[in-house]
């Protein structure tokens, strides 16, 4: 359910958290290496109207403690806002690449 | 090199075959500065050398472990973690004073979590903390022990238990130690095999050795021989374990078909984790200390609501009986037990500290009154020695109900019940007004004995068998029959297939042990002949 909203150098976009742990530790680092890669500010909230947390911080991103069935918000901008909430959103979709039914984590 | 038989006190039963790992001991005390650059510059480096060592043991591990590590190296290496540590740097703390502050603050946070997932990520902030304070105090060799290894130290902190990955088996080797030890009684609850007083181990690590916990002997460099022998008592205890493992699951009653109650000791939630409630008829003890033993502030009202009422609620309808802080004794807490006590077993520990705390004995109260509304609890009050303590906590108790009330709260009255554990209560059992009586035999046989728990040599002393201790014992469950009380028994000797036909004899019909031994309890019960005996 990815809508990337294009502006001059703003994206959004959202995702449901399916993975069974929710957004946890290992999730969590994958999400932050990918958001790192990118050069854009990238945030990540559970609400449409945020609070909104650095999507580069793991310790930001664990003190959120989604669960699964979360919708995740993103929001970034920068020269590569759009490429970023893409692939996020994809990230999380993909459910992390993680195995059907891995309760690990 | 030959074999080298090394033989010990058991304290938690299991066999176990790997290498060695000595654990360094956490000793040395960091000095401060009183310089806040130098701190925050202290600080900055042990990160990072932290960060570095876990980032090469995580290269060297595959699968699970070495995601794991890289969780806790991406969480080093983000600022976020340590922010609230260089504020508190700048305003003058010192460096592992404000480190150990701001990572309490994120596990407390990670305690109280709804999802169990995120629970279970605290004991990895507690390794990224204690791995960042070793290299703080300058003792940064000390790693995280390969998942596995038979771990030898002089003694092992329950924290330190607690950090360790046991699930791919392992062993404890005390040079020291007490088979009442908190951590005897984790290994136990999580079936890690442990055997204490052994002395030196002088062999270095890596060095293969097979561990039989039950005998208390460890083989270094095992021969051929050994290790066949060592392999057909494995077997013959596995074959044992699967009959336990068929009796579990149902209830508990002797040969001659007298039904008996069995429930479980617990430390935390942690000990639930993957435990079918089925295996039991309740909790029977729930220690709370540990909740109070682990940040650097005591836990609020709604952390500890949150963790009573998870136990309520695994419980699926089970009474859980939780016991009031029971500190002091062998377990001081910071802050709140009173320090150089001459003899602190005999002095203020169990109610009698609560009594002295009202402002924190209260906290846990309020919480206690909230968390009955979700499921039958019992409270249960340590050390009562006469009839006015538990008086005393009734008062208190109903004042909190009241002031919760008004507070326009929802809360619910749980049974008000004590432990008996001091000769004096048990021998004038009758003057107390309580709901239910547990004994807690390790108390009550040390007390009795006059021979310390926490004394090796007068450990044989300490026999729950004495025939002064199952008096009292026979007398505390008669007048349970006689005035409708139940009275239950919750120390180490609930879950000795050894001594459970003698508590059975004593009248006991309620015995309350650690999850991992209620198979062989419930084995021990189905193939007792009560007959006549039994005290009733």
């Amino acid at each position: 359910m990815t809508v990337p909203v294009l502006s001059s150098e703003k994206a959004s976009g959202s995702a449901l958290l399916t993975n069974a742990v929710g957004l946890h530790a290992r999730p969590s680092v994958k999400l932050t290496q990918l958001a790192k890669s990118f050069s854009s500010s990238i945030a990540v909230a559970t609400e449409a109207t945020g609070p909104w947390v650095d999507a580069k911080s793991p310790v930001k991103i664990m003190r959120v403690k989604a669960p699964k069935g979360t919708i995740l918000h993103f929001e970034a901008e920068g020269p590569d806002a759009v490429e970023a909430v893409a692939a996020l959103v994809a990230l999380v979709e993909r459910r992390f690449d993680e195995a059907e039914g891995d309760d690990h984590g | 090199m030959a074999e080298l038989r090394l033989a010990g006190r058991p304290a938690s039963p299991g066999f176990a075959e790997g290498v060695l790992f000595h654990l360094v001991e956490r000793s040395v005390t960091r000095i401060a500065t009183n310089d806040s650059s130098r701190e925050a510059a202290d600080l900055r480096r042990a990160i990072a050398d932290a960060a570095q060592t876990i980032g090469a043991l995580a290269e060297k591990s595959e699968g699970e472990a070495a995601e794991m590590l890289a969780f806790q190296v991406a969480m080093l290496e983000d600022d976020a973690l340590s922010e609230g540590a260089f504020i508190e740097i700048e305003k003058g703390s010192a460096a592992d004073q404000a480190w150990r502050q701001a990572l309490d603050a994120e596990i407390q946070s990670y305690r109280a979590a709804d999802d169990e997932y995120f629970r279970a990520r605290s004991a990895d902030l507690e390794d990224i903390r204690d791995t960042v304070l070793d290299h703080l105090s300058g003792g940064g060799s000390v790693l995280a022990v390969p998942p596995g290894s038979i771990i030898v130290a002089r003694d092992l902190p329950p924290s330190r238990f607690l950090g360790i990955d046991w699930s791919k088996g392992g062993a404890i080797l005390l040079s020291e130690g007490s088979p009442s030890s908190h951590v005897a009684m984790l290994a136990r609850a999580r079936g890690v095999p442990m055997i204490i007083g052994l002395g030196i181990v002088p062999t270095p690590d890596a060095t293969p050795v097979i561990v039989d916990g039950a005998s208390g002997e460890a083989f270094v460099e095992p021969s051929e021989t050994t290790r066949h022998a060592f392999l057909m008592r494995q077997r013959d205890d596995q074959e044992k374990s699967g009959r336990a493992a068929s009796v579990a699951s149902k209830p508990a009653m002797t040969a001659d078909g007298t039904p008996i109650t069995m429930l479980i000791n617990i430390a935390g939630l942690d000990d639930l984790e993957g435990l079918d409630p089925s295996l039991c008829d309740g909790i029977g003890l729930v220690r709370t200390e540990f909740l109070f033993g682990e940040g650097p502030d005591l836990p609020d009202e709604d952390t500890q609501y949150h963790v009573y009422r998870r136990m309520i609620e695994w419980a699926q309808g089970r009474p859980v009986t939780i016991r009031t802080l029971d500190a002091g004794g062998d377990k001081p807490i910071k802050g709140l037990t009173i320090d150089g006590e001459s003899n602190p077993f005999l002095g203020v520990r169990g109610v009698r500290l609560s009594l002295a705390r009202p402002e924190i004995f209260r906290i846990q109260l309020r919480a206690l009154l909230r968390a009955a509304v979700h499921g039958p609890l019992k409270v249960m009050v340590p050390m009562v020695t006469v009839p006015s303590e538990l008086e005393a906590v009734r008062m208190m108790m109903g004042n909190a109900f009241h002031s919760l009330k008004s507070e326009g709260v929802t809360v619910a009255v749980p049974a008000l019940g004590m432990m008996i554990e001091v000769p004096a209560a048990a021998l004038a059992v009758s003057h107390f007004n309580a709901d239910f009586f547990s004994i807690g035999s390790n108390d009550l046989v040390q007390y009795t004995t006059a021979a310390g728990r926490d004394i090796g040599a007068v450990a044989s002393l300490a026999d729950v068998r004495h025939p002064a201790v199952l008096r009292l014992i026979e007398l505390v469950a008669s007048y349970g029959v006689e005035a409708q009380r139940e009275v239950s028994l919750c120390g180490d000797a609930g879950g000795d297939p050894t001594l459970i036909p003698d508590l059975l004899k004593a009248g006991l019909r309620t015995l309350s042990a650690a999850p991992g031994l209620i198979g062989r309890a419930k084995l021990a019960i189905s193939e007792f002949h009560l007959g006549q005996s039994g005290g009733r």
